[in-house]
Parts: structure tokens; C-alpha cells; sequence
């Protein structure tokens, strides 16, 4: 039977009950929340003078209404050691999300830390390090000191290389700039670190190279942009499952033309109509079906390309939008480079396109119309170019962001309204570090370096590659090997003799062993094979501020208290720097013991000043105080100046003209077809007969840190699902909810099988990061040139596991999109 | 109720009201003076409704109800086809409240496949399988009504398994 939770009354916030600002702490959106909190031993009644809302709850509520929130909104936390009940309910007065909530977001309550009601009991709550077979607790001091002495002594025998790191680099939970300053000045500034990885990629880079080396940065517009659009292309995303309220607050009104009267008034001198869209995408997606449903067939165009074609399909909408005489040339002009040569270098007919992309011709003069082609009087055409790991998980993803941004510029589309060409993005930003300059280009294949044995040390900060890396299968052995020899080693001696000890692990690293650190909030299948596993606190327990993917900043306020001994990240840091002080002192080297000077930080607050406040760009123009007085509508980096006291922003980015270089000029990229480019791709596609295309699911968060310990979720997806066209499942005589295992030369692994007419034949779908079948096993070691993992072209055999098990009897396989009557 | 009155009018603008469950049939719901079947405690006690009887169902046609007050709007279903949560001889009766949880828009039920769809935000609720979210934003599956049929073959709703949307206690304090 499907989940319920059988409640039947929530407990009602107290007109005095405490009112503070968050932000979604999961996607790129982040949408606004309001935080209500009251004593325990109090609550509200239905009369309007007695509740928070002030209305009277006597009486069912209206539709949409601000004043009802959702059993999965609640919970009962601890705020300065008292038990508070606690309400986290999306804000109606947010700009970004107009009191929507997802089914991610709108749970966060429920995903809180609670003694009470039991919720998240699986979060770590002590520091733990490896002792007798088992992760045991110990003191902050004990186990920081093991990590100082660790660290300290690999770095004696290897350099600096000898030091892997892992960490996040975006905001969000598990991020933001507070925490995003801490590592960078520990790995970048104390140290420089070359070796080092972030979250969902094996190496310390940029995963739009392409876009940033021509002087666009990728998060160029507004939200508002998308309701002031005559054309949205949106390329390798499903924005309804992955940044949802973005599409349903901003998309979806222009699709049904409920934006006229905005278009109307804030673009008078032409002519306005509802918006169409585009999708690029391999397969059908529910964003697709909405747009149809909204906007009518003849508005929406799905362009189902092969997979990893899109490169040769931009270079043909530059080709045609150039030869109908539809680009921008005043623009071209004023404010680019570089637009001839790379017309002359990136020629591709709709006839050669349609080969590679299989598509037809018209479908491809179609779209470079419904892109460029000037409304009536001659205006031109609006239109906002998206994004997303379609694009920079796929083939070429260098090249493919360059040709993309091609079109977005020789249409005159960045820095306008109505236009954009950005990535929609997965997490929300919060990205403030000291150079990491020293890395260079491409930078170390991290995973790789893991794999053939190198380095000593592994810090590892709110990553869990074991689900979220490429090739996993030969890196999650090769790990714990290496881990394992340590294991021996802290067990050959008694672990009060730190002297022995610390011999002991350094034994075994020469031996090929490599001492892993966990800093997490919750126990990962990576961190089940460290030595010392830390305890994180995460948004909503520690003030921390991100910026969503309009660069709208905001502070999401400390609304209860981390679990047990849990810290800040940033904090976790600074006890950290100052063990590597104390160690290098003893070591009788104070001159790298003085470089650990300078986390002399009391609070998040500290970290903040230290780093955001001082080095980003406008950073002085922004305060906690200022942040909290912007509540969840914040302000949109970069900051400008502050009036009476509000920080004033930014809407759009290069309004002006004047783009990332040095001359201010944007670049146009040459970037002709080359293939399927990553290494061994195309001889995979060639062997084996199922694509294996992956992506997100709009039930989970990232890679279901906190989701696993969700009853809902776990409810709905006990197994990753796998969807694919039912044909195919006759021919491999499998069922709805059947396991089936998918492999190829790089690894196996399992999923659910989920019945999906609209799969094209060989073309399936998995959830990706799921840790009950994790699709990176069976995703090649291939990476472009800048190391950018390519998941999304993966080929792979199928075949039956198992009938249905008894998880999966009761769900449900229909079609996951909206049907009208 | 005037929300939903200008809810139901966008419905039309949009051409779904075809679909919508707004098929009444002859379901004046009517409060019964029985007490609820058994108390929940802590939770709130339910009353208990007469929503039709067996003879007024015809498969695929939903009734509009109303339980556990006036005020909530539900659908009583045959499927045609045995469910979870079914009564009835056949075991095909359902019912469920028509306010999505995520924001409390109306839902349509569509018989092709049986389902609840919402038009404003494409959430899709399965009936056949007690409500559960095929696809959407609620962070709850569809409360299910919980029904009784006696001998001569009326039902009655007896009470629910979830919280209903726009109110904090599913029997308004009134
Ligand atoms: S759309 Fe994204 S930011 Fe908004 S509530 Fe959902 S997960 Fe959070």
C-alpha cells in the first residue's frame, strides 16, 4: 500500500510564534521559505487573533492558501537546547517561488534532525575514527589531531600531492559561501593543493569552460526572463523534475500567455505573443508534455536528437540563422570577436546536421526560425537559451557549450531582456575562494590518480563518489583496497599509542595505503571505508548564505541546532588549520606552521566576513545585517552599492555590452563536429545495443543523502527506475518492477524496470546516484580534454534479475505525465 | 467557497471541466449521527457519512462527495477493476479527497487510466493503488477515504489516512 503518514491533526503556530527566512537548501531555484517556530509546550488556536497566520482556521482553507502547511512541513527540533516545534512552509511573498514548494523542498521539515520524532536518527553526531573493526566515537581534539599528524606527515613525504581532496564547491546545503571560503583558504591559500576533485566530477574544474572562455559567464539572466521571452530553447533539461518552481512559476505563465500584459508593459515599442519553446532532449520528458499541454503542439518543438549530437545541430542553427540574414549585427559589431571565422570554421547544412543528429532538415529550419527569425516590424525576436547536464554531461562538452553560446551571440540574446544563455544548474551557487590558478588546465584526473595508487591522504567534504562518480566500479575497489591496508595497520597496535599509530598508517601508505577523512552529515557509502569520519552541521543549523540560479543571494538564518557535536563545516576548518598549525610547529617547521594562521573564527558569521565580505566581487557591500533585513527575496549578485540600507544588485549581467574579457569583447568559438569525442565512446555505442541515457527524478534530492532515510521517498523509488519502451521489454521478457541488470565492459549494475511508451526503442532512462543501483558503474573512465565527465553517452547490455520484488508490488507504473480528460 | 467557485471557471477556461470529477451524480453527502467506528487517539474522531449507495455507481463516472464536512470535496469511484482500499463486492469502490496536497487544486479524474490529474501543476494521483503519486509535488500520497458498505449496499465514509489540504485538523473545530 502506498505511504501514508495516517496523520490527522497538526499542531498550530502561536501568533508570538518565532518568524524567520530560509532558502530551499536543495536546488538551484531556491525557493523562498518562511520558518515558524514556537515553544513545545504551546500552540496556537483557530481564531485569527490566536495564530501566526492570523486567519481563521476554524474553516477549510482556499486553494493556495499561505496558511496551511503539509505534515511533511512539520517537525519538532532543538533551538538552543530546547525542544521547539518547527514549520518550514514556502514563502508566498518570494519573487522566485510565489509559495510554491516541490516535493523535494517542501519536505525539509520532515528531513530535519529530531530527537523527538525520530527523523533523520541516521545523521552523524560525534566525530568517529577507526578503531577495533568498527567507526567508533572520540573527542573533536582526538580525532583532529589524528588528521593534523596524518596530513602533516604525507605532506613531509610526498609534498602536497600526497594530499586528495574532495569537496563541494556550490551552495546549498553541503556548501555555501561560508564553507565554500574555509576549504578554499585551507586548500588554496595554507596549501596549493593541485589535487583535488569537487562533488560530481573527477577534477578541480569549470564544468562550463566552454561558455566562461568566451567572456559569458553562465548565469547571465533573470527568472523574469523567462516570462518576457518570444522563444525559450531549453537543451539537455527537464526543468519540471529539476528546477521546478523555476518552470511553474516563470516558464509556465509565458507557455499559456498570462505574461502579455508584463511583455506589454515592460517592452512597449513590439509586438507580443505567448511564448514557444523548444527542447533538445533524446527523450520525451514531462516538461514537454506540460509545455504541449500549455502552450499547444504547434508552439512546442521536440527536437529528440540522437544522443550526443548536439554540437553538429548548434553549428546548423548558427549556419542557417547566418545565411537567412537573422543575426544581430549591430551587436556582432559593438560587442564580439571573432564571428567570421567562426561562421567560416563551424558551415554545417541542415542536410549534414540531420545525418548526425537524425533529425530532418525542417525541423532544424524550423527551430533557427522559431530562434531567430525577426517578429513582425522587424523586431527582433527574444529569446532565452537554457541548459543543463544534457549538455554538460554529454559529448563534447566544450565544444557543445561554445556552440550554443555561438547562437545566444550572434542573435544579440545575452544581456537582454527576455534573452540569456545560461546553464539552469543542479545546486545553488555559493563559490568564494583564493585562486586556484595553480590547479592549471586541464587540471588532475583526481580518480584516477586514487586508482593507480597515488597520494597518502584523502580529505573528503560532502562528496560520496561511490554514488555521484564516473567509472565507479574500478575506483570503489581501487578504494578500498587502499583503505583497507590502512585498516590493518590501525589495528596491528593499540590506538591510545598515537606515536605507534600514526607509524603504523604511515607504513601502510607507503605500502600503496591511503588514510581517508570524512566530513559529512550523514553516513556515505564512501565514508563507510574512512578512518575518521566528521559531523557537519547543515543549513538551517548554521547560518549560511548561497545565491539561486539568477545570482539571487540570500541568508537562510540558524533555526535549530545541529545534532549532537556537529559544526559548521567552515568551523570544522578552522579546528583543523589549527592542528596543522600545532603539528607543523612540532615538527619543528614554523615557517609552514605560520601559513595555518588566520581561522582565529568564532562563528559562520566570522567565516563570512573573512571571505565573502573581503574578496567577492561587491562583497563589501554585503552584511548579515543587510542580508536578514533582505529576507527571501535577498538581492542578485553582484552587489553595487547599498541604499538606505538595502544592497542594491544586478538583474542581468553584461546590460552593458561589456563581457569577461579583457577587452570586453565576447568570443565567438570555432567548434566543427568531431564525434563522439571522449575516449572509447564510439566503439561502446557500436558494441552494445541500449542507450543508457540517466538523470534526475523530481522525487530525490542530489544523491539522496537524506532521501534514503525517507519513508515517502524510499516508498516510491526502493530501486532506481529504468525506464524503457515496452516493446523492448517484450523482447527481453521482462515486467513492470522487475530488477534487471544493465552492463558493459566497465561494470553492471541494477535498476526497476519502469514501462515508458514514449522511450524510443534501445533508448532507456535511469535515476542517476541512486545508492540501491548506482549508474556510474556502468559509465566509461572517458572525459573530454578538460576532464568533464561524459555519464550521459553510456551503452550497456540488459538482462533479467529477478521478478518483481516484494518493494515494488504496490507501486504504481503509469505514465508519469499529465493527461487531460 | 468562492476560490473554488473561480477555480472551477478556470478549469472551463481551460477546457477540462469535461474531465473534471464535477460529474455529479445524486451524492448530497449526508452526516450521519452514528459515532466514528473507532476513536483514534491522539487524532481526531470522524464522523460518519452516507456517501451513496452501490446502485448509484457506474464505473468510470466518479460521484462528487463531500467528507468529512461540507467543506472538503471527494470523489467516490468504481473502478471496475479491484483496488487497494476497495469495497464492495467487487472490491472496486474507492474514494479519495479531490484537494491536491500540494496547493489544493481541483483534481480531474481521468478514466483512461484512472487516475487524478491536477491541471495547474500535473501532479497524478493513482486510484487503483490507494492514491499513490505517480508523478508530482505533493509530499504526501492522495488521502484515501476509508468506506463501509452494510447490506443494503450503502456507503458510508468512516474516516482517512492522511491530512486533507488547507486545513491543520481533518474535522474542523467548529
Ligand atoms: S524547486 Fe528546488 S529550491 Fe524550490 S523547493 Fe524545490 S528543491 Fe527547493
Amino acid at each position: 500500500m502506498a505511504y501514508k503518514r495516517e496523520i490527522d491533526r497538526l499542531p498550530i503556530p502561536p501568533a508570538d510564534a518565532k518568524v524567520t527566512s530560509a532558502v530551499c537548501h536543495y536546488c538551484i531555484v531556491g525557493c523562498g521559505y518562511k520558518v515558524y517556530s514556537w515553544d513545545i509546550n504551546r500552540q496556537g488556536g483557530t481564531d485569527p487573533a490566536t495564530n501566526a497566520f492570523g486567519a481563521d482556521l476554524a474553516v477549510q482553507q482556499r486553494v493556495e492558501t499561505p496558511n496551511w502547511f503539509a505534515p511533511a512541513m512539520y517537525n519538532v527540533v532543538k533551538q538552543d537546547g530546547r525542544d521547539v516545534h518547527l514549520v518550514l512552509k514556502p514563502d508566498h511573498d518570494c519573487v522566485v517561488n510565489a509559495g510554491l514548494g516541490s516535493i523535494r523542498g517542501a519536505r525539509q521539515g520532515e528531513l530535519s534532525y529530531s530527537e523527538v520524532t525520530g527523523t533523520q536518527a541516521q545523521r552523524l553526531k560525534d566525530p568517529l575514527v577507526w578503531r577495533y573493526s568498527g567507526l567508533h566515537p572520540t573527542s573533536w581534539d582526538d580525532a583532529l589531531d589524528l588528521v593534523a599528524e596524518v596530513t602533516r606527515r604525507v605532506v613531509e613525504d610526498q609534498g602536497e600531492d600526497g594530499l586528495l581532496v574532495s569537496a563541494f564547491d556550490h551552495g546549498g546545503a553541503g556548501g555555501g559561501y561560508e564553507n565554500t571560503w574555509a576549504t578554499g583558504k585551507l586548500y588554496f591559500e595554507s596549501m596549493k593543493v593541485r589535487n583535488i576533485r569537487i562533488h560530481n566530477r573527477p577534477a578541480y574544474n569549470s564544468e562550463v569552460h566552454g561558455s566562461r572562455d568566451m567572456g559569458v559567464g553562465e548565469l547571465n539572466n533573470c527568472y523574469e526572463d523567462a516570462q518576457l521571452a518570444d522563444t525559450i530553447v531549453c537543451i539537455g533539461a527537464n526543468p519540471l523534475e529539476a528546477q521546478t518552481n523555476y518552470f511553474l512559476n516563470h516558464w509556465i505563465p509565458n507557455l499559456r500567455g498570462s505574461t502579455l500584459e508584463k511583455k506589454q508593459a515592460e517592452l512597449p515599442d513590439e509586438p507580443h505573443d505567448r511564448a514557444r519553446i523548444i527542447f533538445v532532449d533524446p527523450r520525451w520528458t514531462v516538461s514537454i508534455n506540460a509545455s504541449v499541454i500549455e502552450a499547444g503542439r504547434d508552439r512546442v518543438l521536440h527536437l529528440p536528437i540522437k544522443s550526443g549530437t548536439d554540437l553538429a545541430l548548434f553549428n546548423a542553427l548558427t549556419t542557417v540563422i547566418a545565411d537567412q540574414g537573422w543575426v544581430d549585427h549591430a551587436f556582432i559589431a559593438a560587442h564580439t570577436a571573432g564571428y567570421d571565422e567562426m561562421l567560416q570554421a563551424n558551415r554545417t547544412t541542415p542536410e549534414q546536421a540531420a545525418t548526425i543528429t537524425g533529425l530532418s532538415p525542417e525541423q532544424i529550419r524550423t527551430a533557427a526560425a522559431w530562434i531567430a527569425e525577426p517578429k513582425a516590424g522587424g523586431k527582433r525576436r527574444r529569446t532565452m537559451i537554457v541548459y543543463e547536464k544534457g549538455l554538460i554531461w554529454g559529448n563534447d562538452n566544450y565544444r557543445t557549450n561554445q556552440a550554443l553560446v555561438n547562437i545566444a551571440l550572434a542573435t544579440g540574446n545575452i544581456g537582454r531582456a527576455g534573452g540569456g544563455c545560461v546553464r539552469m544548474g543542479g545546486h545553488q551557487e555559493g563559490y568564494v575562494r583564493p585562486s586556484d590558478a595553480h590547479i592549471g588546465r586541464p587540471a588532475p584526473y583526481v580518480d584516477q590518480l586514487i586508482i593507480q595508487g597515488k597520494g597518502g591522504v584523502h580529505h573528503i567534504w560532502a562528496c560520496d563518489h561511490f554514488k555521484t562518480t564516473l567509472n565507479a566500479t574500478e575506483f570503489r575497489n581501487a578504494y578500498k583496497r587502499r583503505t583497507d591496508l590502512v585498516k590493518y595497520a590501525v589495528e596491528s597496535v593499540p590506538y591510545a599509542d598515537r606515536a605507534r599509530l600514526i607509524d603504523a598508517i604511515m607504513g601502510a601508505i607507503r605500502q600503496g595505503g591511503l588514510f581517508s577523512v570524512n566530513v559529512d552529515i550523514v553516513p556515505t557509502k564512501i565514508g563507510a571505508h574512512s578512518h575518521v569520519v566528521l559531523p557537519a552541521a547543515t543549513s538551517g543549523e548554521m547560518n549560511l548564505t548561497s545565491m539561486n540560479g539568477e545570482r539571487r543571494m540570500r541568508l537562510t538564518e540558524r533555526y535549530m541546532d545541529p545534532p549532537g557535536r556537529a559544526l559548521p563545516d567552515c568551523l570544522i576548518v578552522a579546528r583543523l588549520a589549527q592542528k596543522l598549525e600545532e603539528s607543523w610547529r612540532r615538527a619543528g617547521k614554523p615557517e609552514i606552521a605560520d601559513r595555518f594562521k588566520g581561522y582565529d573564527w568564532q562563528t559562520e558569521e566570522d567565516a563570512f566576513m573573512d571571505g565573502f565580505h573581503r574578496h567577492a566581487n561587491g562583497g563589501e557591500h554585503v552584511t548579515y545585517e543587510r542580508l536578514r533585513a533582505a529576507g527571501t527575496n535577498g538581492f542578485q549578485e553582484p552587489a553595487v552599492g547599498v541604499e538606505d540600507g538595502r544592497i542594491v544588485g544586478t538583474k542581468r549581467l553584461y546590460s552593458d555590452g561589456r563581457f569577461g574579457t579583457a577587452d570586453g569583447r565576447a568570443r565567438f568559438a570555432a567548434s566543427p563536429w568531431r564525434g563522439l569525442e571522449a575516449a572509447g565512446k564510439e566503439q561502446e555505442r557500436d558494441r552494445f545495443p541500449y542507450l543508457i541515457n540517466n538523470g534526475r527524478a523530481n522525487h530525490v534530492w542530489q544523491s539522496i543523502y537524506l532521501d534514503q532515510a525517507s519513508d515517502f521517498v524510499m516508498d516510491r523509488w526502493p530501486y532506481p527506475f529504468l525506464e524503457i519502451n515496452p516493446a523492448d521489454m517484450a523482447e527481453l521478457g521482462v515486467k513492470a518492477g522487475d530488477i534487471v541488470e544493465i552492463f558493459n565492459d566497465n561494470g553492471a549494475t541494477q535498476a526497476m524496470v519502469y514501462p515508458t511508451p514514449t522511450a524510443r526503442r534501445k533508448e532507456t532512462f535511469m535515476l542517476f546516484a541512486y545508492p540501491t543501483g548506482v549508474q556510474g558503474n556502468v559509465v566509461s573512465a572517458g572525459v573530454n580534454e578538460l576532464i568533464i565527465p561524459n555519464y550521459k553517452q553510456t551503452w550497456g547490455n540488459i538482462r533479467k534479475l529477478a521478478d518483481a520484488p516484494e518493494a515494488t508490488r504496490h507501486l504504481t507504473f503509469k505514465s508519469k505525465d499529465y493527461r487531460v480528460a | 467557497m468562492e476560490r473554488e467557485c473561480k477555480n472551477l471557471a478556470e478549469v472551463g477556461r481551460r477546457q477540462f471541466l469535461k474531465g473534471s470529477v464535477a460529474v455529479a451524480g445524486a451524492a448530497t453527502a449526508t452526516v450521519s449521527t452514528q459515532t466514528a467506528a473507532a476513536p483514534r487517539a491522539p487524532g481526531v474522531e470522524y464522523p460518519v457519512v452516507r456517501l451513496a449507495n452501490l446502485a448509484d455507481l457506474v464505473v468510470d463516472q466518479p460521484l462528487r462527495i463531500r467528507y468529512p464536512d461540507r467543506r472538503s470535496p471527494g470523489a467516490l469511484i468504481k473502478l471496475g477493476v479491484p483496488a487497494e482500499g476497495g469495497v464492495g463486492p467487487d472490491g472496486d469502490v474507492v474514494a479519495f479527497s479531490t484537494m491536491c496536497p500540494h496547493q489544493g487544486i481541483p483534481l480531474n479524474y481521468v478514466a483512461a487510466d484512472k487516475t487524478l490529474n491536477c491541471f495547474s501543476h500535473y501532479s497524478r494521483f493513482d486510484c487503483e493503488k490507494a492514491g499513490f503519486q505517480i508523478w508530482g509535488h505533493a509530499t504526501q500520497n492522495l488521502t484515501q477515504f476509508r468506506l463501509r458498505v452494510d447490506d443494503a449496499g450503502e456507503i458510508f465514509a468512516e474516516g482517512m489516512d492522511d491530512l486533507i489540504f488547507g486545513r491543520l485538523s481533518n474535522v474542523l473545530d467548529v
